[in-house]
């Protein structure tokens, strides 16, 4: 089943083995692909993407920076719309609160909306240990539902599966969750998708409850708002008699009119369309006339280590992400490690900065995510708020390496150096003691010179890592110092070339 | 201490340390971005929303006033449907010429009796020529959300050029966010086999749109 990521080796692991499948690799290369030229082609479309951008992160920079405001303001127009709002702090908190309000309506299943934070707190899990059914009716997720497999991708969190396989799961496993799939499925699209369409829809016309998350919620009205493609998020949004809806504390806008900021750049990124197929706008309930949509709607604000993110003052832009992937699809470290390796439900190079701070960097996995990337910047690039990705990343190794403080559960902790980086701070330590004493450095110099010829291509110790896939620089055989001396100090004036003359002017301290 | 009082008190010690400028939201966001994207006469924002939802799959057709109802009786001819669905407010001219039994959506009080019928008529609040969207708001013309949902076949009559606007930040300055809002761009699709995009999942696999000329 979905959602259990306890125990996650750290990445490098993980994404040894993920690069060695081939299949994975080449679905994951020619899904990416496809999907990195029609962004591109979507985003070159609109002639004001950057200031769209620069709107779309003032928006949320100024709701992160107001969020008790904006909360409380939400929470009175969903309830002035007659809706219920609930606060969970944690995913314990918020599973718990979910099952209560599904066992309040006598009922044993539920559909839901494919959903991110659900995702997070391992909700399907939890209302099963409550004898409560969840079905997923996402396309995706419903093939990673059937497939008793975990999610990979954002967007997409089966684009580990390819069509042939996603028909064999669909051949083995339908039956026991419904209705079985057609006689004679093929692999084609869109007999898959007509075999998901049938097996869901029993499904669709007999739920009472619900559950879907959000993708932005509107203070000032108290309107929430689902983006999706397929119809399964209407269904689940309009027929069920009860809706709850577990939204992430982060996912908040001020006004209505902010909306329109993101419906411009959340579809272009996510699914490269200038529009979606389907968004859906709800304010609390409708009244008994009108009786459109849930009699009754739950809305879940979740906290699960957003604030601790907030408190990080360089972390904290992690908390505009609208999730539309666009960072996944270009991240050259993604598209060959694969969503699985990042041991979390926010693959890529997102995961990487988001999963550290959410979870905190205690455990192998999430100390290990800071480094799941080469830093090439392709992620901030394409980010439609703007979030600097490879500085969090940076910020975040500093904080596995040196420790220091941070929140946690709303406290503040100090952060012990990580253990595994020993080696790297002792010679880190040497570095620092030995450019502190002129004369030990330049006898080490003179001695690893001399030495060239006996060194080893790779490192010992820790240091193996570190040079299997890269070579060891070599040791010149005269170290500068003493070239410099040679030809510029000594023979002052008469050997010196055009370098020397340049360089002369700066470099003082060393010959005296 | 309740779990709304802990989360908004993480909060404001969180951003207690923020010492950034208390910035009023009014000039916290520059609008630098456009409201419409190039320039078009309204004949000219017509064709592009023709054109867009046509790149998107559904279906557009152009009529007047007087043929309208001709036109709906073809299209629900060319399906054969039995019944077919109608919001509570849909001009009853419209639906003049065609033949199959009209539903009501008071009448089709259960999902499972929804999903007996195959094709419903609606008008629309507004629609967006730059993406190729309609939008639907539950008016009396168009009913709640469940019937443009369920039924396979979906005709929507779009008033041109009155309920045509160019973008998006058009659009939301003619909408209403309380009420209930469905944003429809093309028949239902899906992008979740290896990202490439697959009409017709769940909500209707054939969107018809007429454009009704008012000149």
């Amino acid at each position: 089943m979905s959602g259990t990521f306890i125990g996650m080796p750290a990445f490098p692991e993980a994404a040894r083995e993920a690069v060695g499948n081939r299949t994975l690799r080449r679905n994951l290369r020619h899904a990416t692909h496809t999907i990195r030229a029609k962004r591109a082609k979507a985003v070159a479309e609109v002639s004001d993407w950057a200031a769209l951008r620069e709107a779309g992160r003032q928006i949320k920079d100024h709701t992160l920076r107001h969020l008790d405001r904006y909360l409380v303001q939400l929470e009175e127009s969903v309830t002035a719309a007659g809706g219920t709002v609930h606060w969970a702090a944690d995913a314990v908190e918020a599973n718990r609160i979910v099952a209560e309000l599904v066992k309040a309506t006598g009922e044993s299943e539920v559909v839901k909306v494919k959903s991110m934070a659900t995702q997070e707190i391992g909700l399907n899990e939890a209302l099963e240990a409550e004898g409560i059914r969840a079905y997923e009716t996402d396309l995706a997720e419903l093939i990673v539902q059937l497939g008793k497999d975990r999610p990979s991708h954002i967007l997409v969190p089966a684009i580990h599966r390819n069509r042939g396989e996603i028909r064999d799961i669909f051949r083995s496993e339908m039956g026991a969750w419904g209705r079985p799939a057609p006689e004679g499925l093929t692999d084609t699209p869109a007999e898959l998708a007509e075999a998901a369409r049938l097996h869901l829809r029993e499904k669709f016309l007999r739920a009472r409850v619900g559950i879907s998350g959000a993708n932005f919620m509107v203070a000032e009205t108290g309107t929430l708002v689902v983006v999706e493609s397929e119809g399964n998020g209407r269904m689940c949004l309009t027929l069920p008699e009860t809706l709850i809806s577990v939204v992430g504390i982060e996912k908040l806008v001020p006004t209505w009119r902010d909306l329109e900021v993101f419906l411009q750049t959340l579809p272009r990124s996510s699914t490269a369309e200038r529009m979606n197929p389907y968004t859906s706008m709800w304010t609390g309930t409708t009244d008994a006339e009108t009786a459109d949509g849930p009699r009754t709607f739950h809305l879940v604000l979740l906290d699960n280590g957003r604030t601790d993110t907030l408190a990080d003052q360089v972390g904290r832009q992690a908390l505009r992400c609208i999730r539309c992937s666009a960072c996944l699809n270009v991240c050259p470290v993604y598209e060959r490690a694969g969503g699985h390796a990042y041991g979390s439900v926010y693959p890529g190079p997102i995961g990487a900065i988001l999963s550290p701070q959410l979870r905190g960097t205690q455990s192998e996995i999430d100390a290990s995510l800071p480094y799941a990337s080469s830093l090439c910047g392709a992620c901030y690039e394409v980010c439609p708020v703007a979030i600097d990705i490879p500085e969090v990343l940076v910020h975040l190794r500093e904080r596995v390496v040196q420790g220091g403080p941070v929140t946690r559960a709303g406290n503040k902790v100090v952060l012990k150096p990580a253990k595994g980086h020993a080696a790297e701070r002792a010679a880190m330590r040497a570095a620092r003691w030995a450019f502190g004493h002129p004369g030990a450095l330049r006898t080490g110099q003179r001695i690893a010179s001399r030495s060239r010829r006996f060194h080893p291509r790779t490192l010992p110790g820790p240091g193996r890592a570190w040079s299997a896939s890269r070579d060891l620089p070599p040791v010149p055989a005269e170290p500068f110092r003493d070239w410099w001396q040679r030809t510029h100090v000594t023979g002052r004036g008469a050997g010196a070339g055009s370098a020397g003359d340049q360089a002369s002017g700066h470099d003082q301290g060393d010959g005296k | 201490m309740s779990s709304r009082d802990l989360i908004l008190g993480r909060v404001r010690r969180a951003l207690a340390t923020a010492g950034e400028a208390d910035t009023p939201y009014e000039q916290a966001v520059s609008r630098d971005y456009l409201r419409e994207h190039g320039e078009r006469t309204a004949e000219e924002t017509v064709d592009l929303l023709a054109e867009n939802l046509t790149e998107y799959r559904a279906v557009v057709h152009r009529t007047n006033a007087e043929e309208l109802p001709n036109v709906i009786m073809r299209l629900l001819a060319l399906r054969g449907p039995r019944y077919v669905l109608v919001p509570p407010g849909l001009p009853a001219q419209w639906m003049s010429a065609a033949d199959p039994t009209r539903v009501h959506d008071r009448a089709v009080s259960t999902p499972h009796d929804l999903d007996k019928v195959e094709s419903v008529v609606t008008g629309c609040a507004v629609a967006i020529a730059e993406t190729g969207t309609i939008v639907l708001d539950g008016s009396p013309d168009q009913g709640r959300r469940r019937i443009t949902l369920v039924p396979d076949h979906h005709i929507c009559v779009v008033r041109v050029p009155a309920q045509v606007v160019s973008s998006v930040p058009q659009a939301m300055e003619r909408l209403a966010p309380t009420r209930p809002l469905t944003w429809i761009s093309g028949p239902s699709a899906t992008s979740d086999i290896e990202l490439d995009r697959v009409e017709g999942v769940h909500g209707p696999r054939t969107l018809e749109v007429v454009l009704l000329s008012e000149e």
